[in-house]
């Protein structure tokens, strides 16, 4: 069976959550351009979105028509050609609603796993639980034709374990997307020694076709992003418990998210990230990671305790952050203090002397946003880092300290075989997580 | 032909032209409506002058409110200006971007009619109301809907002027027409931050000349040109005077505060058809010829021009058509900054459709109230020093250069 024919039929299992939608418009988008396409105007196109919950359901169709509208309005040079021929569609508005119309015909949904029988191509993005995931494609397995291939949206579960706990023989490859899916142009593309290589070619041209850019990674838990990420979140974790005992718990939080943001210059500071990404998620990470790799231990009693005490960071279902290490009302507002069990709001009497311990940012420092900007910014890094190098403060020595466990990391990822190179590495952390540098450099 | 009597333009004024670029501007926020820039341009006219009654009749110039707004019968809309307008003559014209010149033509109409002595005109178009993507359906309309809509561009004017742009590439040479439409860019923005009203008054960006250089994306705009030689999506209204000498006296005006209008010219061209020759602008060129023999000037006694640039490629091509310079010549003139201040013609002295903004019924008012400005030494920031008897030319320019309204002005006293 060739992709144009897989192309026809396929599914989506978790389609409503926050990775599956994503995953679930980029699909309805291809397919309703291959609809339109001249090979295309003679077959017909299914896309099968399940989840549990029929208003989920409800409402990632009124998310697809959106998000379709926004995609046709920024593609209608393109729409008009391939609507050339309808001489009913004149204005840009019919031509946009009418690829609206096309391509939510494709869209069934579905609450029953049983309906996804049929399809060649099945993206599966659900919790990230092993069980749960080794139960499905259990099911999957069973009532699926011998051809399907199998996509898992997964940041950290081993592929050949669902592969051969499933008995998938070969057919299932790791499909990292990166959140949100529809913007974030990075895919980790994971390949288990078992995998069909007719499989990976087609993950290749699949995400070819929906305009991401892979970057492929070995079959080890958490893979490159995980891997370094949830490392590097472990390292500010232990940063910050050795500050707590001078500065206490928010005091110590507050200085290390600082200088993850503005000494290393990222766009979020380590604990906004853990807290984008969710408390909850880490946890569940880490425990994944925890499981399969041996040599390391992966474990924070921190996470456990914030978890217990229902602080959990993540999203609410209109995107907004929720409170975790740090709380956010117009920006960062206040962060959690641990010995009290409340936050602590960020005014200048909190601040200033923490402010004034870490010492002033060295010279030649310009915030990320400013630097992701410039075209000289590999110059002005190096001039930065150099600087910061010399500095002898202890934001400084922090930083320093920080960017070295950083390129331990990446450099750990490319000697155990989980990343092909150090550009893998870097191409990660510059595409997934919008770094202006990798952490396998030349600064430290 | 030789009017029969004195027809002059006074009291000008505009709003600020809201729109992408202003930092009032949120395209997610509320935003005043057509009412409200109709009362503001209006009641900006009235408070110039020493009595509302004075004014006989009034026009209005609009492209599509009926589309951008669903709001057709604007001319009812005057006497929400001043309770005085109620029960006096008003009318709606339109010639798309080149509405408000006509909408001055109109109403100069009326005082040579012997039928007004003032008559209040103003020009509006309110348009942020759609996304740009929606808007170039809306805008087609100054085109040939029915047989050039479906074969034309998502971003249909832009192509058009892209095509022409295209056309002047390879006739003159890319370098030496690219050169010339960045330069106009530059001139644009950096005299619209001279003037407070104008969209582009907040632009702030270090590197103009670099800016304007963008390479085109074909795939998600047009051929040719970048999204910088284009004019923006504009909110705004322009209001002025036009008077006969009994009318400016009845409305207490002084001659040094008003602008002579000595001569016009009004063409237009099939707008069924495309230009026979992309790299002129034919129609705007037999308007200007009008308007400088009826006012009996050669080219050497224009001190300043304000033309319709909704392209940076039309504000070259504009002059050439004012016959300073020979068709071909144009893109040097630019280059070399003859259209800036202290230039041989300094053009768009308030930043012109680039710079200012582009509220195309109203733009061709806007800029007969800059040339007025000039005149009566009331630009401000953006005032040149204007010669005595020296002219200033306004053509005010409706599609593709399918509708012209040129007007040759100068000093009342």
């Amino acid at each position: 069976m060739d992709l144009a024919e897989r192309y026809q039929d396929v599914g989506v299992i978790g389609a409503a959550g926050k990775m599956g939608s994503g995953i679930a418009l980029l699909l309805t988008q291809e397919l309703g351009l291959r609809k339109l396409s001249p090979d295309g105007r003679e077959q017909s196109f299914k896309l099968t979105l399940m989840d549990v919950d029929d208003r989920a359901l409800d409402g990632l169709k009124r998310y697809l028509r959106g998000q379709l509208r926004k995609f046709a309005e920024k593609n209608t040079v393109r729409l008009r050609e391939l609507y050339a021929d309808r001489a009913d569609l004149v204005e840009n508005a019919e031509i946009i609603q009418a690829f609206i119309d096309d391509a939510l015909d494709v869209v069934r949904t579905t609450t029953d796993l049983g309906a996804l029988s049929r399809n060649h191509m099945i993206f599966e993005a659900i919790l990230e639980n092993i069980d749960l995931k080794v139960k499905i494609y259990d099911q999957l397995a069973k009532q699926c034709g011998p051809e399907t291939y199998f996509f898992t949206n997964t940041s950290s579960i081993p592929i050949g374990l669902l592969d051969e706990q499933a008995g998938l023989g070969g057919r299932i490859i790791g499909y990292h997307f990166y959140n949100p899916p529809a913007v974030q142009k990075l895919l980790e593309l994971i390949t288990s020694s078992k995998t069909r290589p007719d499989l990976i070619e087609a993950g290749k041209q699949i995400a070819a076709d929906l305009k991401k850019k892979v970057i492929p990674a070995n079959d080890v838990a958490g893979f490159i992003g995980n891997g370094h990420f949830i490392r590097d979140g472990l390292h500010g974790i232990s940063e910050m418990q050795a500050l707590r005992a001078e500065v206490g718990f928010a005091g110590a939080v507050y200085m290390i998210n600082r200088i993850t943001q503005d000494w290393l210059i990222r766009p979020m500071g380590i604990f906004q990230l853990i807290d984008y990404v969710g408390i909850d998620v880490f946890q569940c990470i880490l425990g994944v990671m925890d499981r399969f790799i041996d040599d390391e231990k992966l474990h924070s009693d921190l996470i456990d305790t914030l978890m217990d005490k229902d602080v959990r960071g993540g999203q609410r279902s209109d995107g907004s952050q929720k409170s975790g290490f740090l709380r956010y009302e117009k920006g960062i507002s206040a962060v959690y203090d641990l010995d009290r069990g409340d936050y602590v709001a960020l005014d200048a009497v909190f601040t200033e002397p923490l402010d004034e311990k870490l010492g002033p940012l060295p010279e030649g420092y310009l915030p990320w946003r400013v630097l992701a900007r410039d075209r000289a910014k590999d110059e002005k890094l190096a001039a930065y880092f150099a600087n910061l190098a010399k500095s002898d403060t202890l934001g400084a020595r922090l930083a320093l300290r920080y960017l070295q466990r950083s390129k331990e990391i990446g450099e750990y990822l490319v000697r155990s075989g989980v990343a092909g190179t150090p550009q893998d590495v870097n191409g990660v952390l510059l595409n997934g997580f919008y770094h202006l540098y990798g952490p396998i450099n030349d600064y430290v | 032909m030789t009017p029969r009597k004195k027809v002059y333009a006074a009291a000008g004024t505009y709003t600020i032209s809201l729109g992408s670029g202003r930092k009032e501007f949120h395209p997610k926020k509320p935003r005043p409506g057509l009412e409200h820039y109709i009362q503001e341009a209006g009641q900006g006219v009235i408070a110039q002058i020493s009595d509302p009654n004075v004014i006989d009749e009034c026009v209005v110039s609009n492209f599509m409110a009926a589309r951008f707004n669903r709001q057709g019968n604007l001319a009812a809309l005057m006497p929400t200006i001043h309770p005085s307008l109620e029960f006096k003559p008003s009318t709606r014209v339109e010639g798309a971007c080149g509405s408000g010149g006509l909408g001055v033509y109109t109403a100069m109409k009326s005082v040579l009619a012997d039928v007004a002595d003032c008559v209040l005109v103003v020009g509006t178009e309110v348009q942020n109301t759609v996304k740009a993507i929606y808007g170039a359906d809306i805008l087609a309309g100054a085109g040939h809907y029915a047989s050039q809509r479906k074969a034309g561009h998502a971003y249909f004017f832009p192509a058009f002027f892209a095509d022409r742009a295209g056309a002047a590439y390879e006739k003159y040479g890319f370098e030496k027409v690219r050169a010339a439409m960045t330069q106009w860019f530059v001139n644009a923005i950096e005299a619209a931050r001279r003037c407070p009203q104008a969209q582009e008054y907040h632009n702030a960006a270090e590197d103009l000349y670099a800016l304007g250089n963008a390479k085109p994306n074909p795939k998600a705009f047009a051929d040719h040109i970048n999204v910088f030689d284009c004019s923006k999506v504009s909110d705004g209204a322009a209001g002025l005077l036009i008077c006969s000498e009994e009318g400016l006296a009845k409305a207490g005006i002084e001659k040094k505060d008003a602008a002579l209008i000595s001569g016009w010219g009004t063409s237009v061209a099939d707008v069924t058809k495309l230009p026979e020759d992309p790299t002129s602008l034919a129609t705007s060129r037999s308007a200007i010829e009008k308007a400088m023999a009826m006012a009996g000037i050669g080219v050497s006694e224009l001190g300043f021009a304000e033309v319709h640039d909704c392209f940076s490629i039309t504000g070259v091509l504009m002059t050439e058509a004012t016959g300073l310079v020979p068709q071909g010549e144009g893109y040097e003139f630019v280059a070399q900054g003859e259209t800036k201040p202290g230039g041989r013609l300094p053009m768009n002295l308030s930043g012109g459709l680039i710079g200012h903004g582009h509220y195309t019924g109203g733009t061709g008012v806007r800029q007969t109230v800059d040339v007025w400005k000039q005149l009566t030494g009331k630009a401000e920031d953006f005032q040149i020093d204007v010669a005595e008897r020296s002219y200033g030319l306004v053509v005010s320019m409706g599609g593709n250069d399918k509708t012209v309204v040129a007007l040759a002005m100068t000093q009342a006293d």
